[in-house]
């Protein structure tokens, strides 16, 4: 088990912002039922499982949220924290288990790069592209393919500063 | 800055916007196919405050549901909150809702997650959670907003609804709580309804954060009171209902006091809350959640010095809506 690897964010946001942008060169072997999806999906399932738990939503945002897979929590939020996570900050539902949530706020405090993406608005998930690889998804902009009606709309303009962490809405 | 161009949507919206101090107030949902049992309890509480909340399967326990009773109090004229939570509809029977809701002339909406099933009396039921809260509030507005639903498609009237948002200042990640208001805040949530307050160091604390970024002028904070019913409550209350959280001198407060004034003194508990939460700076307003003990909101709102309320809705005890006739 790879799991302590989320315990060094800033780590994890180099390797991906090499992924992101050293592979784009590549994109073209990342190709919706390419040659190469049986085998990047094995390898996606295989390294994400272990290091983030990764539950294959396929439209992955761990850099947005502190390097911690948002589908872990039993509610599936992926815009922060539900109001009944405990006081020792441990999930509601999951008594055992520490609040997604409050993991992925630590550990985006440590990511320069992408930790203030934390703050974005998260649009709602596409659950037909559970089980593909959120890579070959990426690649080709399909994880960004939105609803119509979502992306009509823009967010109020809101500032907000925060130590160790500066967001504000577009 | 709060939108002050569009005409208010709501009665409640007005109160707010008027600068008037709100007062809302939860409705205990009863298990009931009679709608008096709807009015009966609404009925206590109609004439003290600015909005009554229907809330959706609290708890994650089947009641009546939230579109059953706004449809019933919308009919005699009063303008309730409608809770809607994500735990058991998707985006598709979420949508039609509130346009269901809107066209019987709900005006305020309350977006939420929602409790676990698993706290609820029916563990083994399949949750939902299609959109999260921050993208339900998103969803509500592009609606209003754009008169267009998720997919696209062209509303030919959309819905005017006043939009609120829950917030919990006192559990983890306590530093990140006010960051994620502003995200509601972005989403569109217009007021917000805050968790059970008992802690108010903590609640002053939060307050100071959210004035610093000034989003108490972007938003109506109402902060949540409610009055313990006894000792035993108290403590289930902290253990059980996830997210309330209530500091050891106030249970300590109330096991010291003999069973039987037990009750008074969570009456008392509580306007001593609302005493020191008006005294912040931001706070818009109250919102009373008086699980069980409706009769003693009017009790509080009054020995609380907030009535009449300003801008009055809808009296469900005047003869006009004589309800058993």
């Amino acid at each position: 088990m790879l799991r302590w690897l989320q315990n060094y964010p800033h780590f994890l946001e180099i390797l991906w912002h090499f992924f992101e942008n050293g592979l784009a060169p590549l994109k073209r072997l990342f190709n919706p039922n390419g040659f190469f999806e049986p085998a990047i999906l094995v390898i996606e399932k295989a390294g994400k499982r272990a290091v983030f738990n990764c539950q294959m939503c396929g439209q992955c945002i761990l850099h947005s949220t502190g390097m911690t897979c948002p589908m872990n929590c039993p509610k599936n939020l992926r815009n922060g924290p539900c109001g009944g996570v405990r006081q020792n900050g441990h999930c509601e539902v999951k008594p055992e288990m520490v609040c997604v949530w409050v993991e992925a706020y630590e550990r985006s405090l440590k990511m320069p790069t992408y930790g203030r993406q934390l703050a974005e608005l998260q649009p709602p998930l596409n659950n037909q592209l559970e089980g593909s690889s959120s890579w070959i998804n990426m690649f080709n902009e399909i994880d960004t393919d939105y609803p119509e009606g979502w992306v009509s709309t823009q967010d109020v303009p809101v500032e907000f500063h925060l130590e160790g962490h500066h967001a504000s809405s577009k | 800055m709060l939108p002050q161009n569009k005409p208010a949507c709501s009665r409640l919206e007005e109160t707010l916007r008027a600068g008037h101090f709100a007062v809302t107030a939860e409705l205990n949902p009863p298990d009931s196919a009679d709608p008096n049992d709807v009015y009966k309890a609404a009925e206590v509480l109609s004439g003290v405050c600015d909005g009554i909340n229907a809330v959706d399967a609290s708890g994650a326990n089947t009641h009546i549901s939230s579109v059953g009773i706004c449809a019933l109090l919308t009919r005699v004229g009063y303008e309730p909150v409608y809770q809607v939570t994500c735990r058991d509809r998707n985006r598709i029977a979420i949508q039609g809702d509130l346009l269901g809701a809107a066209a019987m002339g709900v005006q305020n909406v309350l977006c939420l997650s929602g409790d676990d099933v698993t706290v609820g009396d029916q563990p083994e039921a399949k949750r939902v959670f299609d959109l999260d809260s921050i993208q339900l509030i998103r969803t509500v507005r592009m609606m209003r907003d754009e008169s267009v639903l998720l997919s696209g498609r062209k509303l030919t009237t959309p819905p005017c609804f006043f939009i609120g948002a829950a917030a919990n200042p006192f559990i983890p990640p306590l530093d990140w709580r006010p960051q994620r208001l502003a995200k509601k805040i972005a989403a569109g949530a217009q007021f917000i309804q805050t968790q059970y307050c008992f802690d108010i160091p903590r609640f002053k604390e939060y307050m100071n954060q959210v004035r610093d970024q000034g989003l108490d002028k972007q938003a109506f904070i109402l902060a949540g009171v409610g009055p313990l019913k006894s000792a035993g409550a108290a403590n289930y209350m902290r253990t059980k209902v996830p997210g309330v959280h209530i500091p050891d001198e106030i249970v300590e407060r109330m096991k010291k006091t003999p069973k039987k004034k037990q009750q008074e003194e969570g009456k008392k508990i509580c306007l001593d809350m609302i005493e020191q939460i008006r005294e912040i700076e931001g706070v818009a307003g109250i919102h009373i959640m008086a699980y069980r003990q409706e009769e003693l909101v009017a009790e509080i709102v009054e020995e609380a010095g907030l009535l009449p309320r300003p801008i009055a809705n809808v009296r469900l005890d005047q003869p006009a809506f004589c309800i058993n006739a």
